[in-house]
């Protein structure tokens, strides 16, 4: 199985330095394998973590534990001084991950 | 010596009293803190943990953690980790920050399985650590177990 298509929201352009927020959500079960069903515990299917890239350089990442929500939804907000490609990256404990890409025009 | 320790033993017995699930639940919130910052002491205050108050999901509740600092190269919150003291486990989640980042914001959604207090802590580039809390109700449970 492949994990789904992530979705972002990111702004087409921006002026150097100010905060542009960014959401980022990624369809999934996030079973903790503690949760009963049927009689017996669901296979737990985590993500592990959410990485976000700008031009090639770690701006934010997310470590995901039980206590976070079915569908991670994030928002956050950077910084960028220059037009900027953002690369999000989700990836699964069984190490599958999904991408997703973006260009902040900066001027 | 001896005095101190026979305290210590004392105060063995009185905890093995209580009721053994809630000490569990609390060693646990306890360690798994630990984990992710050690025994660095926290302080409150320059952190802001923004939740409803009673949470008709406990599936999706909406969490936001702001850290006062200038996210500068020199000044940065490098860490922002949130515990739930009430779940069947205590990690919610780890965030990274970095300078690239406007300010030490993460807005996310998270499971809680009762009515419970729920932990951030900030861990700053000065080394400094930052801890505030806040009660969080849950009309429905989320399904964690």
């Amino acid at each position: 199985m492949t994990l789904a298509t992530p979705r972002i929201r990111v702004p087409r352009s921006a002026r150097p330095g100010e905060a542009v927020e960014i959401r980022a959500l990624m369809e999934h079960p996030m079973e903790t394998g503690l949760r009963q069903e049927g009689g017996r515990a669901a296979p737990r299917d985590m993500l592990q973590r959410l990485t976000v890239s700008v031009n090639g350089a770690l701006a934010f990442q997310a470590e995901f534990r039980n206590g976070t929500s079915a569908n991670p939804y994030h928002v956050f907000f950077l910084k960028l001084d220059r037009t900027s490609e953002l690369v999000f990256t989700w990836t699964d404990e069984q190490g599958r991950s999904a991408r997703a890409q973006a260009r902040v025009t900066v001027g | 010596m001896a005095p101190a320790l026979t305290r210590r033993a004392g105060l063995g017995l009185l905890l093995l009293a209580l009721p053994g699930g809630a000490l569990a639940q609390e060693d646990a919130v306890a360690t798994a803190i630990r984990e992710q910052v050690g025994d660095t002491t926290a302080t409150e205050g320059g952190i802001t943990l923004r939740a409803p108050p009673v949470a008709e999901n406990g599936g999706q509740v909406p969490v936001t953690v702001l850290v006062d600092s200038p996210q500068t190269a020199e000044a940065h919150v490098t860490a922002i980790h949130v515990f739930a003291t009430r779940n069947p486990t205590p990690g919610v989640a780890s965030f990274r920050l970095t300078p690239l980042m406007a300010r030490a914001e993460v807005q996310t959604r998270i499971r809680l399985a009762e009515d419970q207090r729920i932990i951030a802590i900030a861990q700053l580039s000065d080394g400094s650590v930052r801890r505030t809390a806040a009660e969080l109700r849950v009309t429905t449970g989320g399904c964690l177990s």
